[in-house]
């Protein structure tokens, strides 16, 4: 490795830092160094750290242990405006502006100078300068909420700049951008690195890092599986690599099952996010009965919107789904649930539960209008009681009585209610968006049987999820998605080449960019 | 959690208990809420006894005299009543909208013109002069209940198409209302320049308690009028509707967690425009049974605000329709024995003091106060 650059300056340098949150260590003596004018890309999987690290560095988490120095002097920020005093400024996927006020508003916003009158047009200019500067085109005028997401970046970086920032931490900041307006930022940057700044780039995506950062550090689950090295020395696949690693994989008992016919067909999907973005991409994938297929990818890349299309809560502008021979796209949600299309969502409390009514009355959400339950306009209470006292058996949720209201029960309850209703419609098909997400052990395992006992009689499952070792241990197949597009279809646990696929590279192109 | 210790000079004394503030990790007990309701009526009643008391008067005797002239004689309970049937109908119609968490404070104007409606069916006329008064009873009511929908179904379109805040557009549509019934009583049913139109002829009246004072004279004088049949009967229909339903399940799964409805296979939107519709139909209602039973004309004052206590009147019956009756007369009370003690002020504040107040018990609802002995550390 050379080190003709290591006599550069050193900007920050954060020496085995450990930050716990209750149940998981976020950050594992972690080291971090950054130098001047540099571009340094800090690349892992969701959950590795990265955000938690930065947020460290940023004065919003205190860490239990570990050293802090900024231009060689020892610091430990209590809150982010000490950092951003002591020149750190973060930018944060989700922008913290006011929508009704002025670019020059926003920026000024929370600083003691102006001090009473606002003294607009001075001010207008002095951040048209700066913008300038940094080639960050942004009317001061214009009122944020007339602006697009990449201008509005443009604020936040210059909110940073404004206080004084020279290291800036961008957490994901391709993440909401559109193409042209990624190479953009990309050009902003360099511009900063030009005239001195320093830049931490978190991302997860593996070309983007390889374009734009001079090092890179790879955090895996809370520790650093390479530090600071060269971007122009390492090749995607060895990233790649880091990111993901290889562990022993934890097999669950999985028994054989005959594959029957295809039941989930879906052909071309596209769909739009909630800002309106195109998040589907022509995703085609199917899943057959008896066969617990795993669809993989980091956070956001559109498996959320894949999972509402798929049950109809969210709509198709392209494409089809059909179940069993039966075309449900864009069909009334009900109409999917009787021809057995069953959702477990991500959001447990959000979407799976009503908080505030009862157990027997969150188990009967999906059969409430279905005989013996419904009695003509009625709900039959006891027919619905012992629906509920028999769930609760049988999937021994814990809870004091059936007329508990669910928002008091924990999260491994909570889901075990979830399944336990999903689970009793017998549906044909069944997608499970990050079941397991915030379990214990325990719960996590009952979760998995419950999935794998749905795979033995017969079901069809998708398992979207973002811990690779489960994907890998309860699916029969996995697919990779990557910004709303289904990179490949992997049926050896290859976890490498998942890896891959997961930062953008399409099975196809694997191995074909050269081994370094 | 807050820690409350009072500090005084030697020998150290210390304020000897802690109290703790901690959330509710169980289900409240089923008594709490009525206690809280009720707690919140006392303090309010204690409150304006203090100001009655400060303005140097005696609220002993304020409080006697307005429970002896609102409870005191059949004669006066019957008037009560007569104040209560509006409440009761408005009150249902918030409580069936709350539930969903649609926030209708249209109940005014969804009043106005069920009152609209009613006279329509005398003014137009809808029926003829002689017509018998069971054909009144039903077709004004019935006239009444569309035109109250009406209002409520435009306001719960806006929202599920447009996404329209209805907190907005049902309170504008409150002095539309009022304006399209001036409109005509100054105008089209103005009796020779009067701003109210002519009485109606007797047969439209609907009956009260005193039309049987004939067979029992006991009766005589009592002015309770059919409505109450209306009312009673509308709030049992909804308490049933609301607890034991298909459509109240899913009004309460939509109240609750509307993303968990719309993942149930709920559709929201057409939920928010029928509810939105019974509800603007039972304020139409109280407005038609006002009219038909105590006004027996069209006139600008047909409401002292019925609409905007029919908020309250929900939240002191905490949504539920067969406790709405309770609240209703209670507020009947206040209304008719209140002016008693003064036109407005202390009756409206004291009206107001347990809107406030139940807001603030929803607190202890929430959480659990724990008042503990300090131990010597």
């Amino acid at each position: 490795m050379d080190i003709e650059k290591s006599t550069d300056e050193l900007v920050v340098q954060m020496q085995s830092i450990t930050k716990k949150f209750p149940g998981v260590v976020a950050n594992d003596q972690v080291d971090f160094e950054l130098r001047k004018g540099e571009v340094h890309a800090l690349l892992g999987e969701n959950g590795a750290g990265k955000s938690t690290l930065m947020n460290v560095l940023a004065g919003l988490y205190k860490a239990e242990s570990g050293s802090i120095t900024v231009h060689g002097k020892p610091a430990n920020f209590g809150s982010p405006r000490e950092a951003i005093e002591a020149g750190i400024g973060m930018v944060h996927q989700h922008f913290m502006l006011v929508p009704s006020q002025s670019v020059t508003e926003n920026i000024l916003l929370g600083l003691d100078e102006p001090r009473f009158r606002m003294r607009l047009t001075e001010y207008n200019h002095r951040v048209a300068e700066m913008a300038d500067k940094y080639g960050l085109h942004v009317d001061p005028d214009a009122k944020v909420w007339q602006l697009s997401v990449g201008e509005q970046q443009r604020v936040e970086i210059l909110k940073m700049l404004y206080r004084g920032a020279d290291v800036l931490i961008m957490d994901e900041p391709t993440a909401v951008l559109a193409p042209s307006e990624i190479d953009e930022l990309f050009n902003t940057l360099r511009s900063m690195t030009d005239q001195g700044k320093s830049i931490v780039f978190i991302s997860h995506k593996l070309h983007e890092v390889m374009e734009i950062s001079d090092r890179v550090t790879v955090l895996q689950k809370g520790k650093v599986t390479s530090s600071g090295l060269y971007t122009k020395d390492v090749s995607r696949a060895d990233l790649a690599h880091l990111m993901v690693g290889r562990e022993v994989v934890f097999r669950v008992e999985k028994k054989e099952v005959q594959v029957g016919d295809v039941v989930l067909d879906v052909k071309g999907l596209e769909a739009l996010n909630d800002k309106g973005i195109k998040s589907l991409n022509g995703v085609s994938i199917n899943v057959r009965e008896g066969e617990i297929v795993g669809l993989a990818g980091v956070a956001g890349n559109g498996q959320n919107e894949l999972a509402e299309a798929l049950v109809g809560l969210r709509e198709a502008i392209e494409g089809s789904v059909t179940v069993n021979d039966q075309d449900v796209t864009n069909k009334p949600v009900k109409l999917g649930i009787r021809h057995g299309i069953s959702l477990i969502p991500a959001d447990r409390a959000k979407v799976g539960t009503a908080p505030n009514l009862s157990v027997t009355e969150n188990v009967i959400m999906k059969n409430y209008d279905q005989k013996p339950i419904a009695n003509g306009w009625r709900v039959n209470k006891k027919e619905a009681g012992k629906y509920a006292t028999g769930l609760k058996e049988a999937y021994d949720i814990i809870v004091p009585t059936i007329d508990t209201s669910v928002r008091l029960l924990s999260g491994g309850n909570l889901q075990k209610v979830i399944l336990a209703r999903e689970i009793s419609s017998e549906p044909k098909f069944m997608v499970a968006v990050q079941p397991t997400r915030g379990l214990d052990v325990g719960a996590i395992e009952g979760v998995q049987k419950l999935l794998l006992s749905q795979r033995e009689s017969g079901a069809a499952v998708l398992l979207i999820s973002e811990e690779l070792e489960e994907l890998l241990s309860l699916s029969d197949r996995i697919y990779v998605i990557y910004e709303g597009e289904i990179m490949g279809e992997i049926d050896d646990g290859d976890i490498d080449k998942i890896g891959q696929m997961m930062t953008g590279t399409p099975l196809e192109q694997i191995g074909k960019e050269g081994v370094n | 959690m807050a820690d409350i210790s009072v500090k005084e000079s030697a020998p150290k004394w210390k304020f000897p208990f802690k109290i703790k503030i901690e959330n509710r990790v169980d289900n409240p007990p089923r008594w709490l809420s009525p206690v809280l309701s009720l707690a919140a009526v006392v303090i309010a009643l204690l409150i304006g006894a203090l100001v009655i008391w400060i303005a140097g008067g005696d609220p002993w005797a304020a409080y006697t005299h307005i429970a002896k002239y609102s409870l005191g004689s059949w004669g006066v309970l019957s008037d009560t009543m007569v104040k209560a049937i509006p409440l009761m109908l408005v009150g249902l119609a918030c409580s069936i909208a709350f539930r969903m968490k649609l926030w209708n404070i249209g109940a005014e104007g969804q009043f106005f013109l069920g009152a609209f409606g009613a006279s329509m069916v005398v003014l137009l006329p809808v029926l003829p002069m002689e017509a018998p008064k069971w054909q009144f009873i039903l077709v004004s009511a019935g006239f009444g209940m569309f035109f109250g929908a009406l209002w409520g179904f435009v306001p719960g379109f806006l929202k599920a198409r447009y996404n329209v805040n209805e907190i907005i557009s049902t309170l504008m549509m409150n002095y539309i209302a009022i304006e399209w019934n001036n409109y005509f009583i100054y105008g089209v049913w103005s009796e020779s320049g009067f701003q109210m139109s002519r009485m109606f002829q007797r047969n439209a009246w609907l009956p009260r308690l005193s039309d049987l004072a004939k067979r029992w004279p006991f009766f005589g004088g009592l002015t309770t009028h059919f409505g109450i049949v209306f009312a009673v009967v509308a709030a049992l229909i909804l308490w049933w509707v609301l607890s034991k339903s298909r459509w109240g399940y899913e009004i309460r799964l939509i109240g609750d967690n509307p993303r968990a409805a719309e993942y149930a296979g709920i559709s929201i939107k057409k939920n928010i425009v029928l509810v939105m519709i019974v509800s603007g139909a039972l304020a139409g209602l109280a407005g038609a049974s006002e009219i038909m039973g105590v006004v027996h004309r069209l006139q600008g004052a047909i409401s002292p605000g019925y609409g905007y206590t029919g908020i309250i009147i929900a939240w002191l019956a905490k949504l539920n329709p067969l406790a709405v009756i309770l609240a209703s007369i209670l507020f009947g009370a206040l209304i008719l024995a209140g002016r008693e003690v003064q036109p407005s002020g202390i009756p409206t504040l004291i009206q107001g003091l347990i809107m406030v107040f139940l807001i603030a018990s929803d607190f202890f609802y929430r959480n659990r106060v724990r008042i503990t002995r300090k131990v010597e550390d």
